[in-house]
């Protein structure tokens, strides 16, 4: 597919037509001190130059809550499926790759039509990253960058964005683009320059070991002291669930409408650090213990999901956690290096 | 279905089915049969679970207590929540929502030729009945069939008149327990486990199958060890909080298994590295 470049007051021009016509676009907004996707109904308002958002934009293929179907109460269900078409800009590498990580963990065994259509509906337009946030470890994570999943990828070098098509849908956009021209050797270089000081900078803490060793130190830490010692100061509040681009689990809900004869099955986020997460009727916790609660959710990332993906890790080095978590405790690499000192 | 799913199915939407039976086992546990609206058989393998739903309340998974053989499809849920509360009150004739069956099975092939001992606790007779009947059903696919059965007390004994055929049956052994002794009952009083002992010999060289309250897999399977029993012949029937059944929720993980999926029967050799397991 082709590779272009645009100035950015091209790219600018590309964005508000997009936001003018009647499809939806969702972007990168400063949000008070910090950056949130939204709905973007502004291309000014749009910012490629952020370190990091508040959420990920999983929320976009597996919102925070969406219905799963309708139904008479006592009844027969109908599914609802999402409809809307969207682009979405303005995602980093370490989230494409966490998204990729979803679509074939919601595409594989049986398949979520639910989050797999609200995926095909989106078409993801990915940027590098031009500011490293306080707690990035893509570098660690062999996240800086990415290589697919995106319909379009950008590279910010200087004035101008290296536009790179990277499927048919993406192809289609880029020849909206007024001005696009062919990029040549030194645009490509220059982006190939910020990709791979990327790779070597998105990295405020460092894992002493390659991501691919986590299963194996994982298999021998089930018993390390760093589970109990962290959790001590666990509230439970299951931020760094909510924040992370690759925790999916989910609770389901039933909603009865006022009218008392309708109302909507739903799907709303989860988290295994929450005290309940784990119980069943009757009561009974199967995962009573916070220090247990705390290891799954490490476990999960390094040991258990990558059991299901190919063995890709399923921390993406975002760094989300670390900055959400009010006692300091979360960090994955703090952790991880913690176990290789004492194995 | 619709065509921006490509053509695939909703895993989450219930199928309506039919009560066709009903009845209280006890105080607490509901026994009822249900059958699909199309007449249709439903497609399971003893061991599996399906997962309840009332649209206006919720989903949970139960387990199949009859078998395959059998016309219809039979559940026992015991009122111990929002959901199964509504269940109880349900009448012949209403709908309820089922989807699955979901989880692994019974080794009903594997097991074939061997001797067969059931150790049930409490309600984890409910799904271990229904290898029990499939067993029945095929009887001279197996060796000789043993169930112990224990109970708490004596007003929760369930399925008591198809206990007492078992009883009478000459081509099986039954062995019940009740946790607390009760003027009515002149049987065994005492754990699950106590009867152990008294199948004792019969144990090394048998499929075991283990399903009860979750305090009883440690006693059980303690009691099994002693006895010699390979842990690869033993079978446990696990519950977890199976809420989509189809291994993306996440609630049921022990470890890196998927309850829903990689169970709810699993072979005991297999859980060895997995403590979350027992």
């Amino acid at each position: 597919m082709s590779v272009s470049t645009v100035t950015k007051d091209q790219f600018k021009s590309f964005v508000a037509a997009l936001v003018d016509s009647d499809q939806k676009v969702v972007g990168v907004q400063a949000k008070d001190d910090k950056f949130a996707f939204g709905e973007l109904t502004d291309a000014d308002n749009l910012r490629l130059d952020y370190d990091v958002t508040i959420l990920p934009p999983k929320k976009y293929m597996l919102p925070q809550k969406e219905t799963l179907m309708s139904f008479k109460v006592g009844g027969a269900a109908q599914t609802v499926q999402p409809d809307e078409k969207m682009v979405l800009i303005g995602v980093h590498p370490y989230d494409m790759v966490a998204i990729n990580q979803m679509d074939t963990l919601f595409s594989q065994g049986q398949y979520d039509t639910h989050y797999m259509n609200r995926r095909n509906n989106i078409t993801i337009i990915a940027c590098d990253v031009v500011t490293p946030s306080e707690n990035v470890f893509a570098s660690s994570m062999n996240t800086a960058t990415c290589d697919s999943g995106f319909d379009i990828l950008l590279t910010d070098i200087g004035d101008t964005f290296v536009v790179e098509a990277a499927t048919e849908k993406g192809e289609a956009l880029v020849k909206t683009i007024n001005g696009a021209k062919n990029a040549d050797a030194a645009d490509t270089d220059k982006r190939k320059a910020v990709q791979d000081k990327n790779v070597a900078s998105l990295n405020k803490h460092q894992l002493e070991c390659k991501p691919s060793d986590l299963p194996d130190l994982l298999e021998k830490s089930y018993d390390h002291p760093v589970w109990e010692e962290k959790a001590e100061m666990c509230y439970s509040c299951g931020s760094c669930n909510q924040v992370c681009p690759t925790c999916y689990c989910f609770d389901v809900q039933d909603e009865v409408n006022w009218d008392l004869k309708t109302g909507s099955r739903c799907r709303s986020w989860d988290g295994c650090l929450l005290a309940n997460f784990a119980t069943v009727a009757g009561n009974h916790n199967f995962r009573e213990k916070r220090a247990d609660r705390f290891r799954h959710r490490l476990y999960r990332k390094g040991k258990y999901v990558p059991g299901k993906i190919g063995g890709q890790i399923a921390c993406v080095g975002c760094g989300r956690c670390i900055s959400a978590c009010t006692t300091k405790i979360a960090n994955p690499v703090e952790i991880y290096n913690t176990l290789m000192e004492k194995n | 279905m619709c065509e921006c799913c490509n053509g695939k199915k909703d895993i989450y939407l219930p199928e309506l089915c039919t009560i066709t039976k009903r009845r209280m086992l006890n105080g607490t546990e509901l026994y009822m049969h249900l059958e699909k609206e199309d007449g249709g058989d439903f497609d399971y393998i003893p061991g599996q679970f399906v997962e309840v739903s009332i649209a206006g309340i919720g989903e949970a998974p139960i387990s199949i207590s009859s078998s395959p053989t059998q016309k219809g499809m039979e559940l026992v849920i015991r009122n111990v929540g929002a959901l199964t509360k509504v269940i109880h009150k349900l009448e012949v004739g209403d709908k309820i929502g089922i989807r699955g069956p979901y989880g692994s099975t019974y080794p009903i092939e594997a097991a074939k030729g061997k001797d067969l001992v059931f150790i049930c606790g409490g309600i984890g007779l409910v799904p271990q009945r229904s290898f029990i009947r499939y067993a029945l059903d095929h009887r001279a696919d197996y060796g000789d069939i043993t169930v112990l059965i224990g109970t708490k007390c004596h007003d929760m004994r369930l399925f008591r008149e198809e206990i007492a055929l078992w009883e009478e049956r000459k081509d099986m052994t039954v062995m019940e327990t009740i946790d607390e002794g009760h003027d009515c009952w002149n049987g065994n009083v005492g754990v699950v486990t106590t009867l152990i002992p008294k199948v004792e010999s019969h144990l090394p060289n048998s499929q075991i199958l283990v399903c009860g309250p979750p305090i009883m897999y440690k006693f059980v399977l303690m009691a099994l060890a002693e006895a010699k029993v390979p842990e690869e012949n033993i079978f446990v029937n696990l519950e977890r909080r199976m809420k989509c059944g189809v291994g993306k929720c996440g609630h049921c993980q022990i470890n890196e298994l998927y309850v829903c999926q990689d169970g709810p029967v699993f072979r005991y050799s297999d859980l060895a590295s997995v403590p979350e397991a027992i």
